[in-house]
């Protein structure tokens, strides 16, 4: 064996880490330079997450118009009703004569609910026989419908009382309490004190957010690189592009300082300037990022080898945000989902991301409790980091083949031409 | 004018056929057009095929351990959205088990209840529902607070019956009032049709704001939107025809066919009939293609426009209020939910398959569609601009 092939470690370690820094320098460069890139790695990650908190900021429904047929015309009837109007959730739009004219206003979009109380309603209430007051809901969203029953059923269940009191015949305020409620009970909403819409699904859009302007940037850089290619190979023929590591170290550092400062902001500021819940650790929170980031850039960086022009990437990966939203289990409950689904959903950091998260930031867990999460992300860092480094090597034999192939070709052709000549 | 009108035609028919032929020849077609709005039909449907979740895993943190406690837990239990699956000894536990989610909610009944209660002294029994996951947790609260009263409504009948009230007398003395509910048209609270009505109907959306920009884009992209408007006669209103008619086609079938799955395969209410679904559908297709146009005519770069669909489909989910109504966000964010086919879409959809109104009361959401079709003669000029003068620069 000759000294000269001799394995120099140092000096490949350092030509290593050499190339890193130069690939490192040169996507960051893409980052800035290529428009499409920048948008989703900076623009989008700062936009998005303040429109769809804009949408959702009100979080709950107050004030749903509904319309009431009064066949009772009684003061019992009429303090039902002033105590429904007076609840937050629904608001008295009209009174109609019968039930024609009240679904008459449910077709015109003037109310969303009908409150029907009969005629013997007062009567009934007197003669101490069950009375029913029906509800019929516009079913467009069950919001409406929530809001609704639940206005109906409290002042139904205050009113309950009231009339349970009258007629025990009570003589101290004691009784009366215990006639109302031998049992007091309490509701406790945690985590989400008023049931809101934008403190349940934003955390979990945010993580999305994150997980797919990845999957969008890296597509889209990937595609650029294949389109400037001369062979429309996603690796440049180089010196500096020698080793697999080198170019998925150089890239993944470059994304990953990116999405290191998109992340404080999409999961630190956003939530801070809406004031949703926030409070988790943020020695915790910062651990249990960390590898979902990474994940989600192997991930991207693994994906991206589908990418052969760089718009395609928008109509791959773009419409399956909705389907990772549904299958993370925030608004769908992971218990029912399918087990054929839940297996899928597994392929997916934002799974993960998204419980864990929601976990953590909104529910205030450690690490100990979101264990599964943070290992599963540790697991999936790992695995797409050895599917990214399979990816890559079998591009840069493929664009050495290429490159090959051209050359014979050239030189058969510079052969023929040659013999032409002779002839 | 006869005669133009007939060179119209085979003009139009030249484009329709040229863009048949680019239509075919991309895979990402394929990929986009059939295979991934069947897939998210397919994929909605059977994520939530059972309606509303059942069995939803609560714990228990009984510290009284009476059988009027271990009562109560067994009621909670038979009801069909819970689950009582964990018991545990003290509340720290519980929201332990609840960060860990493996619960969702869970009942506490405290030491010496049953004994406060039996001796009227009040006791408060508490139960916790996490509002991190939102439909759990409204399924909960609903399901505990309803046993709560009941619990109550059982202690007051003891003594009531003691009292001597026979039990008729007894239910009108607990419950004067009951609340009577009828969810029109979707009693069962199913959120499978609640959700994928629109959900689908969405991405099919959000695919055709892309696939229509990809095609257009494609042309300035490789440069051959010269020939393409050669091919249309030099007019810019053929050429677009041409372009768009066999996606509105390749379209319409996929919608025709997710119409048909739901509401004739899973029985999705329909009270409108088919017809008006499918007129809706085509309509909205129409109006999503045209909106394509118009994003692609705004930023005539193949790149740019198709970021605009994305960003822009991606929002309309949101907007359009079939979870979140519209009613309850702030004004001037309802009304540029008008700005998304989607919305109008919806109102229709609500209309006409949930409710079975009559068309006439959805006029302004179809008039609404309609002007989304009519847009891009706006930006035609700025097309055909792009069209004659554009060169690409990656």
């Amino acid at each position: 064996m000759s000294t000269t092939r001799k394995f120099d470690f140092g000096k490949t370690v350092k030509q290593g880490l050499n190339d890193i820094l130069y690939i490192w320098g040169k996507e960051m460069k893409s980052v800035i330079k290529d428009q499409g890139v920048w948008l989703f790695f900076l623009v989008v990650p700062l936009v998005y997450p303040l429109v769809y908190s804009l949408i959702y900021n009100t979080e709950v429904i107050r004030e749903v118009p509904v319309v009431v047929i009064d066949n009772s015309h009684s003061f019992k009837s009429r303090e039902f009703l002033r105590k429904v109007d007076a609840t937050p959730d629904v608001k008295i739009a009209a009174y109609a004569g019968d039930m024609v004219e009240a679904r008459n206003m449910l077709r015109e979009k003037k109310a969303y609910g009908i409150i029907y109380i009969p005629s013997t309603f007062a009567k009934d209430i007197y003669r101490m026989v069950q009375t029913h007051v029906s509800i019929f809901c516009d079913m467009s969203g069950l919001l409406y419908y929530k809001s609704i029953l639940i206005a109906c059923t409290d002042v139904s269940l205050d009113m309950n009382n009231d009339i349970k009191v009258d007629r025990a015949g009570n003589t101290t305020e004691q009784q009366d309490e215990v006639t109302r409620y031998p049992i007091n009970y309490e509701s406790v909403a945690m985590y989400n004190p008023q049931n809101g819409f934008a403190s349940f699904l934003i955390p979990a859009v945010l993580v999305l957010i994150i997980q797919q302007t990845l999957l969008l940037g890296v597509g889209l850089s990937a595609g650029t690189a294949r389109e400037s290619n001369r062979f429309k190979d996603l690796v440049p023929i180089n010196n500096h592009y020698n080793g697999t590591l080198r170019i998925v170290f150089g890239k993944g550092l470059c994304y990953f300082m990116v999405y290191a400062i998109d992340s404080v902001y999409v999961l630190g500021v956003v939530p801070w300037i809406f004031k949703l819940n926030q409070i988790a650790m943020p020695w915790t929170l910062i651990e249990f990022i960390i590898p979902f980031i990474i994940a989600c850039i192997f991930f991207a960086m693994s994906c991206s080898i589908f990418v052969r022009s760089r718009e395609l990437c928008f109509l791959i990966f773009l419409f399956c945000s909705l389907p990772l939203l549904f299958i993370s289990g925030i608004s769908w409950p992971g218990t029912a989902i399918p087990p054929f689904w839940k297996a899928v959903s597994y392929i997916f950091p934002s799974t993960f991301g998204i419980n864990g998260f929601v976990r953590v930031n909104s529910m205030g867990a450690t690490l100990s409790e979101v264990k599964f999460e943070y290992q599963a992300l540790w697991l999936q860092a790992g695995f797409y980091f050895i599917t990214t480094c399979v990816v890559y090597r079998w591009q840069i034999l493929n664009s050495r083949i290429h490159v090959v192939r051209k050359y014979k070709d050239m030189k058969k052709a510079g052969y023929l031409s040659l013999h032409n000549v002779q002839e | 004018m006869k005669e133009g009108h007939k060179r119209g035609y085979i003009s139009l028919y030249n484009v329709f056929v040229r863009e048949c032929k680019n239509l075919t020849s991309r895979p990402v077609n394929l990929f986009c057009m059939i295979i991934v709005p069947l897939f998210c039909t397919f994929f909605f449907t059977s994520l939530m095929n059972k309606g509303l979740p059942t069995d939803l895993p609560v714990g228990a943190v009984d510290q009284d351990q009476t059988s009027v406690s271990r009562d109560l837990l067994r009621n909670l239990d038979a009801f069909q959205q819970v689950a009582v699956s964990q018991r545990y000894a003290d509340v720290w536990q519980a929201r332990r088990a609840m960060q860990r989610g493996d619960i969702y909610g869970f009942f506490y009944i405290p030491k010496n209840t049953t004994r406060k209660a039996l001796s009227s002294r009040r006791p408060t029994i508490s139960f916790y529902t996490n509002g991190s996951w939102f439909i759990a947790g409204s399924l909960l609260y609903r399901d505990m607070r309803t046993m709560s009263e009941l619990t109550n409504g059982a202690i007051a009948r003891e003594s009531l019956r003691a009292k001597g009230y026979t039990d008729d007398m007894i239910q009108s003395m607990l419950q004067p009032i009951v609340i009577d509910t009828h969810p029109i048209n979707n009693p069962w609270l199913n959120y499978s049709v609640y959700l994928c009505n629109t959900l689908i109907p969405g991405v099919l959306m959000l695919i055709i704001f892309q696939i229509t920009v990809y095609s257009i884009g494609m042309e300035l992209k490789e440069r051959t939107s010269r020939d393409w408007l050669r091919v249309g006669n030099n007019s810019i209103v053929i050429s677009l025809w041409g372009k768009i008619l066999p996606y509105t086609i390749v379209f319409f079938i996929v919608g025709a066919a997710i119409d048909v799955y739901l509401y004739k395969f899973l029985q999705f209410p329909c009270n409108s009939g088919l017809g008006p679904m499918l007129f809706a559908m085509l309509w909205m297709i129409l109006a999503s293609q045209a909106t394509g146009v118009v994003m692609i005519g705004t930023f005539p770069t193949l790149r740019y426009g198709l970021c605009f669909a994305s960003l822009w489909g991606v929002v309309s989910f949101s907007v359009s209020g079939f979870t979140f109504p519209c009613m309850a966000m702030y004004p001037w964010v309802q009304s540029l939910a008008a700005l998304f086919p989607l919305r109008h879409y919806f109102l229709i959809y609500v209309d006409q398959a949930l409710n079975g109104y009559p068309m006439i009361y959805s006029w302004s959401s179809y008039l609404a569609l309609m002007i989304f079709i009519f847009l891009p003669f706006i930006i035609m000029s700025r097309l055909k601009k792009a069209m004659l003068y554009y060169t690409y620069m990656p």
